[in-house]
């Protein structure tokens, strides 16, 4: 149906126009569920379903290479790390109370204006305008891979550097440095949370430092305590190196 | 088609994640909203490169390319981003947008009263670390 000889108009949409439109609310639903709801790991979910959506709507334009490729890496990679992200960060399963922040309502005032003025803008804009959604598949993977090695190699290239320092940044960022890991914070803070009697009835053997040498067994007990915490905070710090490393990949 | 059920839809999508971004505590939440942004900006990029390859005789297929670009650069993104902040949390005890004042201006007040409210099992800041060692 090419553009000169049907006019098209909004009260006979077609097939595709309905198809598009229901997935379209579904998608915007989920997006507006993300980011309202008050448990972290529901909003990963739901930003499968808005991520899935799109690529729904990715195949409705024919564009079938960006869908799969929307498939693969923003479901099954990008919501994997996230859902990581907020493992190791250890969130809350239930519902959080503090999710929103106090200014909740001028960010609503600013997203609602500014998407009444983008939707006017751009209704306005292309009101007489039409996707010729007929023939040849505009994204097809043929046509893609054409386009893409014949007139975009170099941006191809430049974008596996990137990603390669993002790999190397990624691995750098989430090791430890080995002098932090054996930071006085660590030592401090035990010491003060498990002995507050010890620190009044030994407090001047703790301060001095023959103090050490002559620890009576309550002392190695938190001795041992410390070298627990410590542990505990290596096993942590093992478990964040390969969920980075396949983020960076 | 339309083309303006496309860009609507990423209109609309884009505001969602603006919401999410200023909304939002929790760092990891704002890296979603983020990557709903980023969807909003893809979609639009395929609408106009399946409108304008039909229209135009010779056409570079820019927006498909570019589309590709931006998913390889953020999922890059997401990768560095949660590193950042899974390193932030593990320094911090916290992965709150909102504590994290230390070089704000003028906040020197709030920021000493978070600290002492970020009382977790994480190792504290500095500051409430020698408060720590001043009461003991």
């Amino acid at each position: 149906m090419s553009l000169a000889e049907a006019p098209q108009g909004f009260l006979s949409p077609t097939g595709v126009e309905i198809a598009f439109l229901l997935v379209g609310l579904v998608t915007f639903g989920a997006a507006l569920v993300t980011v309202t709801t008050r448990q972290l790991v529901h909003a990963a979910l739901w930003l499968v379903v808005a991520l899935g959506g799109l690529a729904v709507e990715y195949l409705l334009l024919t564009a079938e290479f960006i869908a799969w490729v929307q498939v693969l890496i923003y479901v099954g990679s990008v919501v994997v790390l996230l859902l990581f992200g907020l493992m190791l960060t250890k969130a809350p399963i239930g519902r959080s109370p503090d999710a929103d922040s106090g200014n909740r309502w001028a960010a609503l005032t600013v997203a609602v204006a500014s998407a009444a003025a983008l939707i006017w803008v751009v209704v306005d804009a292309f009101r007489a305008t039409w996707i010729d959604l007929d023939g040849p598949a505009a994204g097809s993977t043929e046509v893609t891979g054409t386009s893409l090695f014949q007139n975009w190699v170099l941006p191809f290239e430049a974008l596996s550097v990137l990603l390669l320092a993002a790999l190397v940044g990624a691995i750098v960022l989430s090791r430890k440095a080995k002098t932090d890991s054996s930071s006085p914070p660590v030592n401090s803070r035990v010491a003060t949370k498990s002995s507050p009697g010890i620190t009044e009835s030994h407090g001047n053997s703790l301060s001095s430092s023959s103090g050490r040498n002559g620890r009576t067994g309550r002392h190695e007990g938190n001795a041992r305590n410390e070298q627990d915490g410590r542990g505990g905070r290596g096993g942590r710090d093992d478990r964040d190196g390969p969920a980075e490393q396949e983020g960076a990949r | 088609m339309h083309l303006a059920y496309p860009a609507v839809l990423s209109a609309l999508l884009f505001c969602t994640g603006l919401y999410g971004v200023l909304a939002r505590r929790n760092a990891i939440l704002i890296l979603m909203s983020v990557e709903l942004m980023l969807n909003a900006v893809n979609l639009n990029l395929v609408a106009f490169d399946v409108w304008l390859s039909k229209t135009a005789e010779e056409t570079l297929h820019s927006g498909q390319a570019l589309t590709l670009f931006t998913i390889a650069i953020a999922a890059a993104e997401i990768g560095i981003g949660l590193a950042i902040v899974l390193a932030v949390h593990r320094n911090r005890g916290t992965a709150d947008i909102d504590r994290l004042r230390d070089t704000a201006e003028g906040h020197e007040s709030q920021e000493g009263s978070a600290a002492d409210g970020s009382d977790t099992d994480a190792p504290a800041t500095g500051a409430a670390a020698e408060k720590a060692e001043a009461t003991a």
